[in-house]
């Protein structure tokens, strides 16, 4: 146990030092560390517990996408039918599926082709192989046409990763920080902001979903009426002020997405703020024409259904742009102008979790870690040295440069260190220790037994290793499971608990016996002085 | 230098006796953890039930609280705590779910710092839905009884299964008293506390792990020797061990509760309790004479190649005679 070639003590010392200086670049301010080469520029990032920051965790909501794919299958059916001139009726969206009865029994088989040709087979990214988009079922003269869950799944899937760009553009405009945008699981987006005090106006900009309509109004009766009516081609949506309501018609003229530029002004005459936007040329063409077609008569700018102009056309607009006025604050028109710039939502976000972290209590945090840490290793140091006096010298070396070589692995990895990580890496501190202890109380007990110094060490450590093992891995258990299940700061200490104690294995089994086997050889003990 | 001994060396003191009491006494103990548990309950956090956190210091000196909670309630936003946490200025407020989903929970966030204005600085703001609290709860618990399963698997792997199933009574009784203590001093139970549940449970293991290590080379090597006996040998002879990594572990815990601050208050001091002075209870007067209970050592009949009794053994059975012999090696 305590004989090693020089290349294996070479090797062990060469691993430990690597090991420490990659933990270096966690030490110096950031603005050092950029200018080094890309290759010493891993450091451990500081939690937003640490740092200070927004944490804000979005669900996709994957009912309004169900929702709009059920819209499309219907549109399609609709489409389908007329072209094969099959009669039907009671075409609706029921439940979770579009329901149509056809009207004679002799074109059943031709609606039944005609619409199998809309479900198709699924793109095969994970899982979706041999899957299609629409399932059909029958039941007596009614088909039912339902998007499949695979179809759903893969929907949200693609409507996350256009939300994440999204997002990014949106809170690129505010000029924020190095933001973090991502995914979790299936449906859900994890945007973290270092800095961000005050997430109110993010959580506004993330919120809404921005989707921007050119509708007419429809004048052919008030929205009273309409509410009784029901007529299928228009529908009843709120104004900006409470109370107000509009008739306006379902067929979209123009829509936000041929937006082309949206920027903050102020209007000539009234000096109020607006918002002054611009078409590419297909949407400049087709606004031009609805102008042209429609002067004298009311036309609605909708956002997010609802109403928020709707100016009387005087004259038709060939220059492809136009202006947004209402009850703008600078804020909010610039807010309004980023997010018509950025796009829209495929579907809705809500933010179903948010932890937010201000840079005082940052600090904080930061100060006690630190204080807690240099108190902890301390009380331990002396201890140790009280206790087994050379030996535990050598027990305080090994745990020192464990401690550096737990910064430096968190270091290799860009881990995140969080308050509990750091209680994490104070808690490794009192049972690295262990194993040394494990190792020193084994040597007394050989040397009460009557081995000689050297047997007694030599069996101390051969005997004390296997324990050490042993020990060490149920803790690294509960890490691991802890990691599995936790999120945000608790990972963190798994993170530090489970690093922890790898080095916590490698300096007892390498470091402490290396260092003992050269003071044994030395000093040639003949008594130890444990 | 003359070195600390905190356990005089060859120390034979009977363990074993106590399991009379010992047993009943952790019983009636974790009977009355358990009642704890569903009669007091625990403080569950934001992270377990939902809600919003919100730790506000106030600009100018100390913070009228009876002021903000009239102004909080007026926004009727149901249940709402507000306490003094730490410094005179700072207050933590906390506000119990809002029905009507995560969107919900947000509009009452808005409401209070509308209420709060300026006068206060937001030094941390944590709102957690339904859908995200409903989660943690499920994979806390799921975790804890993963974790569990997965060590007493690993156990029975390395050790015989009496020694598996010792240790995960022993330990799983930690937790429950440890939850005891947690519903007792009516501490915060969220996501951090799971943590330290699952670190409790893997030191815990750790000592465990150690005496049960010792117990079985003990097993091996003296195999005439009666259970009771040998248990306490091997308690005793890792006393010195378990003593001094105890204490330094409740240094480490120590510092971290002194000088943490509150924010991993509860963590810290849930782990106190659980690692150091549960931990050693158990493993020491659970762990071990539990193994009598489960059959471990009954048919060891083996020939005696090595010596009848290990240096430190205590008489722990009715005094037999024995031969000058073994006394004499005793003796040394």
């Amino acid at each position: 146990m305590l004989f090693f070639t020089r290349w294996k003590a070479v090797a062990i010392l060469l691993t430990a030092l690597a090991v420490c200086l990659c933990a270096v670049p966690s030490f110096f301010p950031e603005s050092m560390v950029k200018n080094w080469p890309s290759w010493a520029q891993r450091h451990v990032v500081l939690g937003l517990d640490l740092q200070g920051g927004s944490h804000l965790l979005l669900e996709v909501d994957s009912g309004a996408v169900r929702k709009e794919q059920l819209q499309s299958i219907n549109d399609d059916v609709l489409r389908v039918l007329r072209a094969a001139r099959v009669p039907f009726t009671g075409r609706a969206i029921r439940g979770n599926g579009v329901e149509v009865h056809i009207t004679r029994d002799t074109d059943y088989d031709t609606a039944l082709s005609k619409l199998r040709e809309l479900s198709q087979p699924l793109s095969g990214l994970a899982g979706t192989t041999g899957q299609r988009n629409i399932d059909i079922t029958q039941n007596g003269g009614v088909i039912t046409l339902t998007p499949s869950d695979a179809a759903v799944t893969e929907r949200v899937r693609q409507a996350v990763d256009q939300s994440i760009e999204i997002i990014q553009r949106r809170i690129n405009q505010l000029g924020l920080v190095e933001p973090t945008v991502e995914r979790e699981g299936t449906n859900r987006i994890i945007v973290q902001v270092p800095g961000l005090q005050d997430p109110t106006r993010l959580k506004a900009l993330l919120g809404q979903t921005a989707k921007l309509d050119f509708r007419m109004v429809d004048m052919s009766m008030t929205p009273e009426q309409a509410q009784d009516a029901h007529p299928s081609d228009s529908e009843v949506l709120d104004g900006e002020a409470p109370g107000e309501k509009y008739l306006i018609e379902k067929r979209v003229l123009v829509s936000g997405a041929d937006l082309v530029d949206a920027q903050p002004g102020f209007d000539q005459r009234t000096n109020q703020p607006v918002v002054n936007f611009r078409f590419n040329s297909s949407g400049a063409r087709k606004f031009a024409e609805a102008t042209q077609a429609n002067v004298g008569k009311p036309f609605a700018i909708v956002l997010d259904n609802k109403v928020i102009s709707a100016p009387v056309i005087r004259e038709p607009i060939l220059g492809g742009s136009g202006q947004i006025s209402g009850s703008y604050t600078v804020q909010s028109a610039n807010d309004l102008a980023i997010l018509l710039r950025a796009g829209a939502l495929p579907a809705p976000l809500t933010i179903i979790e948010e932890r937010t972290v201000g840079p005082g209590l940052g600090q904080d945090s930061i100060n006690a870690g630190e204080h807690a840490a240099y108190v902890g290793a301390a009380l331990v140091i002396v201890f140790m040295f009280a206790t087994y006096g050379l030996f535990g010298l050598f027990a305080n070396i090994a745990v020192a440069v464990n401690v550096a070589m737990i910064f430096g692995v968190l270091s290799l990895l860009s881990a995140t260190l969080t308050l509990p990580g750091i209680a994490g890496i104070v808690l490794t501190v009192g049972i690295a220790v262990d194993s040394n202890v494990l190792i020193y109380e084994r040597i007394r007990e050989e040397v009460r037994g009557g081995r000689t110094a050297i047997n007694a060490i030599d069996a101390g450590f051969s005997r004390a290793l296997a324990t050490i093992l042993d020990s060490n891995i149920t803790t690294f258990i509960a890490a691991a499971v802890l990691f599995y299940i936790g999120t945000g700061p608790v990972r963190g200490f798994a993170v530090t608990l489970g690093v922890g104690i790898l080095t916590t294995l490698f300096t007892a089994f390498t470091l402490t016996r290396l260092i003992v086997a050269y003071w044994v050889r030395l000093w040639r003990p003949r008594v130890v002085p444990i | 230098m003359r070195l600390l001994r905190i356990v005089p060396d060859n120390t034979k003191f009977d363990f074993m006796r106590f399991r009379r009491i010992s047993f009943p006494v952790s019983a009636i103990l974790s009977i009355v953890a358990i009642a704890l548990f569903f009669f007091h309950g625990l403080n569950f956090g934001i992270d377990f039930v939902g809600g919003t956190l919100m730790e506000v210091q106030t600009k100018a000196g100390p913070a009228d609280l009876s002021k903000m909670r009239t102004t909080i309630g007026s926004l009727h936003l149901g249940d709402f705590q507000l306490q003094q946490f730490g410094a005179p200025d700072d207050v933590l407020i906390r506000i119990s779910e809002q029905p009507g989903g995560d969107v919900a929970q947000q509009a009452a966030v808005q409401k209070v710092r509308d209420a709060l204005g300026d006068g206060v600085d937001y030094r941390r703001v944590e709102v957690v839905g339904p859908s995200v609290s409903n989660e943690l709860l499920a994979y806390g618990t799921i975790g804890l009884v993963l974790a569990i399963f997965a060590i007493l698997i690993y156990l029975w792997f390395r050790f015989e299964w009496q020694f598996a199933l010792g240790a995960m009574i022993a330990n799983v009784h930690d937790l429950v008293l440890t939850v005891g203590f947690m519903s007792l001093t009516h501490i915060d139970f969220d996501l951090t506390s799971i943590a330290a549940l699952l670190t409790i449970l893997g030191y815990s293991l750790n000592d465990t792990v150690v005496i049960y290590d010792r117990i079985r080379e003990m097993l091996r090597r003296y195999k005439r020797l009666p259970m009771p006996d040998l248990l306490n040998a091997s308690v005793n002879a890792t006393l010195s061990r378990s003593i001094v990594t105890h204490v330094t572990v409740a240094m480490s815990l120590l510092a971290l509760l002194l000088f943490g601050g509150q924010a991993i208050h509860s963590f810290t001091a849930t782990m106190m309790f659980g690692v150091v002075l549960v931990g050693t209870y158990t493993s020491v007067f659970i762990a071990s004479p539990i193994l009598i209970y489960l059959g471990v050592g009954v048919g060891r009949m083996g020939g005696a190649e090595e010596p009848d009794s290990p240096p430190t053994v205590p008489s722990a059975t009715p005094a037999k005679p024995s031969p000058p012999a073994q006394r004499a090696r005793a003796r040394r």
